[in-house]
């Protein structure tokens, strides 16, 4: 109900491109509730990113949303025109961009950039209070006062990236989505940074969507997970519940080839092939050439896909809760 | 088994390419220009092979061809303005001829007799489709010889200014220190050459037909600021890792800078080439138009003769002399730009898909 | 008997670097500061640390792809048997040298030649070493391709490397850096930028490798995890110095060095009832371990074949 902060049914999204229709998201639906931390996983290629772009309705100009909703507190993005949406960034929804700390203008100091976005969307609010805010944002993510007097070249990776974060949280979103935030970062300063987020998603109560490829941050930010593969989503449930018995063969996949420091030394296994394209879509279940268990079905491609219940709001791909 | 796949590979590579060209608008258009008139360029000797055309007639150069119209004698007036002619110029018209011009060539005439004399130059007929230059030879044959020495020029200077470009860019990068410095010095001092009066100057000490121009304009611009570009390009290869894993594995230098970054840096030189014959078919027709050169006939020359015989101050009285050489150039010379244009979208590094 | 293969003692690179384009003061980049360590034959050395801390300045110099400021490099001459230091090499030394030294590199993409084929870029090491004859080489290439799982070789052979995969490609470059059998070789995070679902198959790739052909590895990489995979031991560096050295498991179990300790702790677990607690140090302790005594890095044996860097944080030694 409106209980959720973020409602997605059935979409599907596609790029339109001289080669043919690549189905980048595939019947993709999920919720998230206000102040629950939700993780996308998958592979490059699987379709998360398409998602986050879609979710803020910044999808590039040759893509085609075939079908389905997102709400946002129960209001629905799609279709509505440009200055609508306008208003809905950043104040409602925002994100940390993949790379982010790049993002910024290097001949603007990153506290005019961050008022920027102030101004945009609170006109009214005048300069000393938007310095106030950055200033409380800034020691949120622990960042000093006078970084916002700096250019961005003048900070490290770690202190580009928790700027960063504190632009996305800037106008006071409920929502905010992370796309792989941590990548180009340090092991230390990673941690760091997680902390940072974390406290910050308490404090203010907000709703995280956390996308990554790495299986071990997402274990230790997300309450809840989706697995995703070639564009939909294979299995979604409880964090704890899907690493503790993870259902489709891929995530057993992904949790197998996860080298860990920790606990025994065991022998991993790995994939063979490489992720599908997403152009030639195969009927059935588009994991079936590289799953290391398919049931005959699953080889014939005659399996009807579909998302079954398999667990306590845990939910697995039809083929493999059915050879498991 | 091998070299199949290799063709295939081939195929497959020309047709993507291809098909990134054809998105290009500029590229497309300038592509139909350039196929345009290399199809003017082989048209002529076919015309000839073919007897279609008789080279007495159309030889572009030689040949000889004169309408004879009847003219009225007239004796032109000493004072102006009268009731017939206004000044000066006006008398003798289109249609009449001067008793004074028949009288000093030793022609008996009288006034109101009638006179055959040749139309030269004849704007264009049936016959001349873009009429005859005032020696009465085909405007049209002429241009389609402008064409083949345009490509010929063209192509020939690119190419050897490309391989120029690209040896000393190359070998620049790759070897640094006071080579790079020599050879950087040297593409400043190319560039700040004015190109033409420096021209102007070899023409005076040499006689420059086509071939002689082509290495000149090939050489001049081989040494020029394309060194830099190809430089750096070559550079950027030569911090790749295949690179470094060659040099590890102990190649020679001169198998690094052969065998892994020219063929690296090849494309960009490629597209440079093309942008190069634009430059190369815009400097003929100055200098012809100058009179520089030792060539018979071009698009140069053509606009050339219409000057010196002093029909550019004529207006649109005749056209046909000046306007298709001076399109011609124009046209061609963007045309190989717009070609240059499009393949640039094929052959960027920003495109490189992942 | 396993003998070492390799000897870096006392390794200095330093890079000037200028502060601006008029000041001719010259700023020191002290990348890698006197670092020592020996290889034995068949053993992987892991070599961890983050962005920065001299890693890959290490791996550069060994290969002599940028010169070393000092410090002396002995490798094992397997011709006269005896180690020979890089400094005072014959050119048929280099040659020999050049042989059993190999590299791959972190990006897939970019490691190979793009206007190579497959049999180009493989057989390229042949024919700079001229070993064997013309079919010998073509010989050579279809078996290593059949032995990294590029199977059926003939089908890779013509193909170019974009037509393939970043996970076929990282094969190719293990395939290069293999043909010739040699003793030794570098690898820059070959996994880093692979799909996580193949990194595994890639490393086990190595793992066989190294044990069938008894070549050893430098393993270098700024994931703990991945080095606790595939190394025997690991040496944690900071800052372009060694802090701590010693087996894998035994690193990992009792790790002695502030900085390794903080490092071990930040790694995310792939475990969501896992409670992992960071051990804490401060920007001063980062500090000291920089300003430890310049252009040396001496270690100290604190037995079980385990070094640790000296510091000044109390109650270490």
């Amino acid at each position: 109900m409106t209980d959720y902060a973020l409602e997605v049914k059935n979409l599907s999204m596609h790029y339109d491109t001289l080669d043919g229709n690549v189905d980048a998201v595939k019947n993709i639906s999920f919720n998230v509730k206000s102040g629950e931390s939700f993780g996308l996983v998958g592979e490059s290629g699987c379709g998360k990113t398409s998602v986050a772009m879609t979710l803020l309705q910044l999808q590039p100009e040759n893509s085609v949303i075939s079908e389905g909703s997102i709400k946002v507190d129960g209001n629905e993005l799609i279709g509505l025109s440009e200055n609508e949406l306008r208003k809905i960034r950043w104040d409602s929804i925002s994100i940390v961009f993949q790379g982010a700390m790049n993002a910024w203008n290097p001949v603007i100091k990153v506290g005019e950039q961050i008022r920027e976005a102030m101004r945009e969307h609170n006109p009214e609010s005048s300069k000393k209070e938007n310095i106030e805010k950055i200033n409380e944002l800034f020691k949120m993510v622990g960042l000093d006062e006078s970084i916002a007097d700096r250019f961005p070249h003048e900070l490290s990776g770690g202190m580009k990236q928790r700027a960063v974060i504190a632009l996305a949280l800037s106008c006071d979103p409920k929502i905010v989505i992370a796309d792989e935030p941590t990548t180009a970062l340090d092991v230390v300063i990673q941690d760091q940074i997680l902390n940072e987020i974390k406290k910050v998603q308490e404090l203010l109560g907000l709703s995280l969507i956390y996308i990554s490829h790495d299986i071990a941050v997402i274990a230790e930010m997300t309450d809840k997970i989706a697995v995703m593969y070639a564009g939909s989503i294979v299995e979604i449930g409880p964090t704890k519940s899907v690493f503790e018995s993870p259902k489709h063969s891929y995530t057993r996949a992904l949790l197998d080839s996860t080298p860990s420091i920790h606990g025994e030394k065991k022998k991993l296994s790995s994939l063979d092939g490489e992720p599908p394209s997403l152009i030639n879509v195969i009927n059935g279940c588009s994991f079936s050439p590289r799953c290391p268990t398919p049931t005959s079905g699953c080889r014939d491609q005659t399996i009807e896909m579909g998302l079954k219940q398999v667990g306590d709001d845990h939910y697995a791909d039809k083929c493999c809760s059915e050879c498991v | 088994m091998e070299n199949q796949e290799f063709e295939n590979d081939l195929k497959a590579k020309f047709k993507k390419n291809w098909r990134l060209f054809k998105q290009s608008k500029l590229g497309m258009t300038g592509l139909a220009i350039v196929i345009f008139f290399a199809f003017l360029a082989i048209l002529q000797p076919l015309l000839f092979l073919t007897n279609i055309w008789d080279e007495a007639t159309y030889h572009p150069v030689v040949g000889y061809d004169a309408e004879q119209i009847s003219r009225t004698v007239v004796q032109c007036p000493d004072e102006y303005p009268t009731e017939k002619y206004d000044t000066k110029d006006d008398c003798p018209r289109l249609d009449e001829v001067n008793i004074r011009y028949l009288k000093a060539f030793g022609i008996d005439a009288e006034v109101g007799d009638s006179y055959l004399s040749n139309v030269q130059p004849a704007p264009p007929s049936s016959r001349h489709l873009l009429g005859t230059d005032s020696l009465g030879r085909d405007i049209f044959s002429q241009l389609m010889e402008g064409s083949q020495v345009a490509f010929l020029l063209g192509l020939i200077s690119a190419i050897i200014g490309v391989g120029i470009s690209t040896l000393l860019g190359t070998a620049a990068a790759f070897y640094g220190g006071k080579l790079d410095t020599y050879l950087m010095r040297q593409s400043d001092l190319v560039l700040m050459l004015p190109s033409l009066p420096f021209l102007f100057i070899i023409s005076a000490f040499a006689e420059l037909k086509v071939w002689h121009l082509a290495v000149v304009l090939g050489t001049l611009g081989g040494l020029g600021g394309s060194v830099i570009t190809i430089k750096s390009q070559a550079l950027q290869v030569k911090v790749k890792p295949f690179v470094d894993s060659a040099r590890i594995t102990g190649g020679s230098k001169r198998r690094i800078m052969f065998s892994h970054i020219l063929p690296n840096v090849a494309p960009l030189a490629l597209l440079y080439m093309v942008f190069s014959v634009t430059g190369a078919i815009a400097s003929e027709s100055v200098l012809s138009f100058l009179g520089l050169l030792n060539i018979d006939m071009s698009w140069g020359i053509m606009i050339y003769l219409s000057q010196t015989e002093g029909f550019i101050f004529t207006g649109l009285k005749y056209w046909w002399l000046i306007i298709p050489a001076g399109l011609a150039v124009t046209l061609l010379a963007g045309g190989f730009y717009l070609v240059g244009r499009g393949l640039d979208d094929v052959f960027n590094p920003r495109l490189r898909r992942r | 008997m396993s003998e070492n293969i390799l000897e870096v003692q006392n390794l200095i690179k330093h890079f000037e670097v200028s502060n601006s384009v008029f000041s001719r003061n010259k700023k020191i980049v002290k990348a890698v500061d006197g670092i020592s360590f020996d290889i034995k034959a068949g053993e992987t050395l892991g070599l961890v640390g983050q962005s920065g801390c001299g890693k890959t300045t290490t791996a550069r110099s060994l290969c002599l792809l940028d010169p070393k400021t000092s410090g002396k490099v002995n490798f094992y001459n397997p011709t006269s048997k005896s180690m020979e230091s890089i400094d005072s090499i014959s050119e048929e030394g280099m040659r020999i040298f050049r042989r059993n030294m190999q590299m791959i590199f972190q990006d897939p993409y970019e490691s190979l030649n793009p206007r190579w084929t497959i049999k180009d870029i493989i057989k390229e090491p042949l024919d700079i070493h001229n070993i064997g004859s013309f079919s010998d080489r073509e010989e050579a290439v279809v078996e290593i391709l059949r032995t990294v799982g590029l199977t059926p070789p003939e089908n890779y052979l013509a193909r170019y490397p974009h037509e393939i995969s970043g996970g076929q490609r990282q094969r190719v470059s293990i395939a290069r850096a293999l043909v010739m059998k040699p003793k030794f070789v570098v690898c820059d995070e070959p996994t880093s930028m692979l799909d996580v679902s193949i990194r595994i198959s890639i490393m086990d790739l190595m793992i066989n490798l190294a044990n069938d052909l008894d070549v050893s590895y430098l393993y270098i990489t700024h994931d703990l995890a991945v080095a606790r995979y595939m190394c025997d031991r690991i040496a944690v560096m900071y800052n372009g110095k060694i802090v701590e050295l010693a087996n894998t498991e035994e690193l990992l179990q009792n790790p002695v060095h502030p900085y390794t300790k903080r490092l071990i702790s930040s790694i995310p677990v792939p475990d969501p009832t896992y409670k992992r607690e960071v051990y804490e140090i401060t920007q001063n302790d980062l500090d000291s371990i920089s300003n430890l005594s310049d252009n040396k890095n001496d270690l100290y044996d604190i037995g079980n074949n385990h070094y640790v860097a000296t510091h000044k944080i109390e109650g270490l030694l």
